[in-house]
């Protein structure tokens, strides 16, 4: 095990003002080593894609400490450094790329914004690593299909070179066949790249197929933590996992 | 046993200017009372077929077919008047999510109490009556509370149980639920699943159950359709679904990550074209009923 690439202790993070407040992450302590793939399971509600924003500094209220290749961070700032180092992609791609904004022009401004130099080369070497190929390049979001957008937003989270992705559930909004490509290319870009990945998922089997360990959490706090063979072996020293490993397979025959 | 649902040659075309597009290209089924899976990826026209089913296909689209009967009645041809009387009292559609279902400024039971009265003629007093029973049947612990609430104030599984409640009230002789779990987490998906199957069971409907998902539609369904570009390329026992032999549904099962069987890469699914028109691995899609359910 080399050293923590992320590290997090007591990760509290909250919604609103009191009466109305809401506590959405009770603490959280959470290590990921370079190199690793760590999962994040839990229902909806749980706070799993909250801790991820909460990093990527998306929610500015929280509490207790987050390290990045040890840089500590505090409120909703995030240094260059923060950004070229850590990267994040979203569940939907329809959401995350804007509809009027070419491909090109969404990887132009992000490696802009890197600070990288050499932009049309690297924008054809970002595609053909995505899978996509130059055709795609001068196309709007509505031309392309949902696992063409997550490989542009995979493209685009890729422009820094970071070391870090934040993946909150990349393919529960695509179709199996489709989730496998976008399955695939994220492991060939981790074994290409070296990457650190955190990766949310309700999915139990995409988390089991992607990562090494994971954390399972429930109303904000993490209930259990287990590495996949455990995982697959059903051996889990909590109700709840045991329940979740069961409501996964009702679904497979 | 007559089918409730006869469906033969059923077609679904779009003007494009690349000419027609049909995103259903002859589908042929009947339905009896069974759970009755069709599964497929996006793009493959099973969500139309159920919009069709239903008459829902907007203009410029067009639904053509060869027959397609309720109880051996023609509803094609149907005024949309009396298309009208058909949708929501003899078939009923659950959409995907429920937050795009329900009048979000309207509450909860009185939605259910104007779908009720709007088909069954009931009088207010009954129809809130029926409502909180049928809100009891979906197994919602407080009734009265959920009644009084507005769409955004219950969760996601909460708003597909309204809706099942909303749908069944009228006592519809099919269910067509599209993707109804989708929106859902996994430890609620099979709530409502359990709830919806108890429902279909005990009244003895039949349900259409549309669906990406292979293997919660082998789980929960009796028979299953696998679609693809707009036609049905395999008719399938659920029960019989891991011995499928077209190469599609092959792939589609193949693609998907498993608990008990690791593997470093996934195999992706290779379209072919001969899919699109090559022969159909079961001639007979419309023969004999299975048994109605178990």
């Amino acid at each position: 095990m080399t050293a923590p690439i992320l590290s997090v202790a007591d990760l509290r993070v909250w919604f609103g003002h009191p009466p109305d407040r809401v506590d959405a992450v009770r603490g959280v302590d959470l290590g990921v080593s370079r190199g690793e793939s760590f999962g994040l399971v839990g229902e909806s509600g749980s706070g799993k894609s909250t801790v991820l924003r909460a990093i990527a500094g998306l929610s500015p209220d929280w509490s207790g400490r987050i390290e990045v290749a040890g840089e500590s961070l505090s409120g909703a700032r995030r240094s260059a450094a923060f950004h070229r180092r850590v990267q994040m992609v979203f569940q939907d791609p329809y959401a995350s790329l804007h509809p009027r904004h070419t491909v090109d022009r969404v990887l132009a401004e992000t490696l802009t914004l890197q600070g990288m130099d050499d932009i049309d080369r690297r924008i054809v070497r970002l595609l053909d690593d995505v899978g996509l190929g130059r055709g795609f390049r001068f196309r709007y979001p509505h031309q392309l299909s949902g696992g063409q957008r997550q490989r542009v937003a995979i493209a685009r989270a890729l422009a820094g070179e970071p070391e870090l992705l934040l993946l909150d559930e990349p393919t529960s909004a695509l179709d199996v066949s489709v989730q496998a490509e976008i399955l695939n290319l994220l492991t060939d870009l981790r074994a290409d790249r070296g990457l650190t990945y955190l990766m949310v998922s309700h999915d139990l089997a995409v988390i089991g197929h992607l990562c090494q360990r994971l954390a399972v959490m429930q109303a904000g706090g993490i209930v259990d933590r287990l590495d996949v063979a455990d995982l697959r072996a059903g051996r889990s020293g909590s109700d709840y996992t045991r329940h979740l490993i069961a409501a996964s397979q009702y679904q497979r025959a | 046993m007559s089918a409730l649902l006869s469906v033969r040659d059923l077609r679904v075309s779009f003007p494009s200017r690349q000419g027609m597009f049909e995103a259903v290209r002859g589908v042929s089924f009947d339905l009896g009372r069974e759970r009755l899976g069709v599964v497929g990826e996006s793009g493959s026209g099973k969500s139309m077929t159920g919009r069709a089913i239903l008459g829902l296909v907007r203009p410029p689209g067009q639904v053509a077919a060869q027959a397609l009967t309720l109880g051996g009645q023609d509803i094609l041809n149907l005024p949309e008047r009396e298309r009208r009387r058909i949708r929501g009292r003899r078939i009923a559609m659950v959409m995907q999510d429920p937050k795009f279902s329900l009048n979000p400024v309207m509450r909860v039971g009185d939605q259910i109490v104007e779908a009720y009265r709007l088909h069954s003629g009931a009088g207010r007093a009954a129809a809130r009556l029926k409502a909180l029973e049928m809100l009891e049947a979906v197994r919602i612990r407080d009734p009265e509370r959920v009644f009084q609430s507005y769409p955004h104030e219950v969760s996601g599984g909460m708003g597909q149980r309204i809706m099942i409640a909303m749908m069944l009230a009228a006592g519809p002789e099919i269910l067509i639920a599209d993707e109804p779990t989708s929106a859902l987490d996994v430890s609620v998906r099979a709530e409502v699943l359990r709830i919806m199957d108890d429902l279909v069971r005990d009244r003895g409907m039949g349900l259409i159950f549309i669906s990406h998902d292979l293997n919660l539609v082998a789980q929960f369904c009796d028979r299953v359709l696998i679609m693809y570009a707009g036609r049905i390329v395999e008719t399938l026992a659920a029960r019989d679904l891991h011995s499928a032999r077209h190469p599609y549904t092959q792939g589609l099962l193949n693609s998907l990550p498993r608990l008990d069987a690791p593997v470093d890469r996934l195999p992706v699914l290779e379209r072919a074209e001969a899919w699109r028109d090559g022969p159909l691995v079961d001639a007979s899609m419309t023969e004999a009923l299975p048994g109605g359910l178990r």
